[in-house]
């Protein structure tokens, strides 16, 4: 299916949040993640369905003031 | 030094470090130990399944045995500023957030409504909330009641470097509100500055750029650890209030007369 992650559009095989790290290489990387501007915990990532057009958000710590 | 404590968690040093714009991560680390800092401040950003940049940088701070005050920073709306520092509680593992909600592309201002909303949402929601405000007397009192429990009044607007920007405000704040832990957080630009506003009785300073842009970025951090040491014990022994007229200091009785 088609997402939005980080702001870029990219075709994404995957059912859910996990799914989507999965096949977006993160493996065990430190990192939280928002669907459409909402916060989803790590735990609740597998439950979290996908559909076309999701804006997904995966972060992680960086530098700052 | 006396004791400063954020929300029940005691800190024994008065300075609080930002992590970025540092040459290389080797002078970001020097730096923190060599400042005496015990909190650094740190962000998230996008982080590409591939590049990972993240996870270095993550690897490096835990090593530094700091505890971390992950911030908001460049969050312009109430949801964006929600949304980040509850990723930042699951990453960073503190219910710590510097919360910043700019309203101000320019001068990156807090959007002070904005901010007390925020910080609402997150005090209701179990957050302990660090938040970066102008030195407003009323939104001050307005983020209290929203459950904060410190407040971060900016000096001058960040990376700025021009000190204290409204001292008068600034010392108000001290006086309305003695008992709240009250951070100069921002616009800090020499050590002097930072010394002058722990002379106001500030409880401690949150700077980044200063040191990280200095020429010897290690160095200022060390000066820095000075000055706020220096300003804070100016403060605990009272310095004299400042007069028009001249006072000589050496003894006009008994000097020596000469023809």
């Amino acid at each position: 299916m088609k997402l939005i992650v980080n702001g870029s559009p990219l075709e994404v095989e995957a059912e859910d949040l996990t799914g989507a790290l999965a096949a977006l290489d993160y493996g065990d990387a430190v990192v939280a993640t928002a669907v459409n501007g909402a916060f989803v915990p790590a735990a609740a990532r597998a439950g979290r369905a996908l559909k076309d057009g999701d804006r997904i958000e995966i972060v992680a710590p960086r530098q700052g003031g | 030094m006396d004791k400063l404590s954020f929300y029940g968690t005691e800190i024994s040093s008065r300075l609080l470090l930002g992590t970025a714009q540092y040459p290389s991560p080797q002078v970001l680390a020097e730096a923190v130990r060599a400042s005496g800092a015990e909190i650094v401040t740190v962000s998230l950003r996008r982080e590409s399944g591939r590049l990972r940049e993240g996870q270095d940088f993550w690897g490096l701070i835990q090593g530094l045995g700091c505890k971390v005050l992950p911030n908001t920073a460049g969050c312009h709306s109430v949801q964006e500023a929600v949304t980040t520092a509850q990723m930042a509680r699951e990453v960073f593992g503190t219910p710590w957030v510097k919360l910043e909600v700019i309203g101000d592309a320019d001068t990156l201002q807090p959007d002070v409504f904005g901010l007390v909303e925020a910080a609402k949402i997150l005090s209701d929601d179990g957050f302990q909330v660090f938040p970066y405000t102008t030195a407003d007397l009323v939104a001050a009192e307005k983020l209290l009641e929203a459950g904060c429990q410190v407040l971060m009044p900016w000096g001058a607007p960040i990376g700025t470097g021009m000190g204290l920007n409204d001292v008068y405000a600034l010392r108000s704040l001290r006086a309305h509100f003695p008992d709240v832990p009250l951070v100069v957080d921002a616009g800090i630009g020499r050590p002097s500055h930072a010394a002058e506003a722990m002379e106001l009785g500030y409880d401690a300073i949150l700077l980044n750029t200063a040191v990280s842009k200095a020429g010897d970025p290690v160095g200022m951090a060390r000066a820095f650890g000075k000055a706020i040491e220096a300003g804070r014990e100016g403060f605990l022994a009272v310095p004299i209030e400042p007069r028009d007229m001249a006072a000589p200091s050496t003894p006009v009785f008994g000097r020596a007369t000469f023809g």
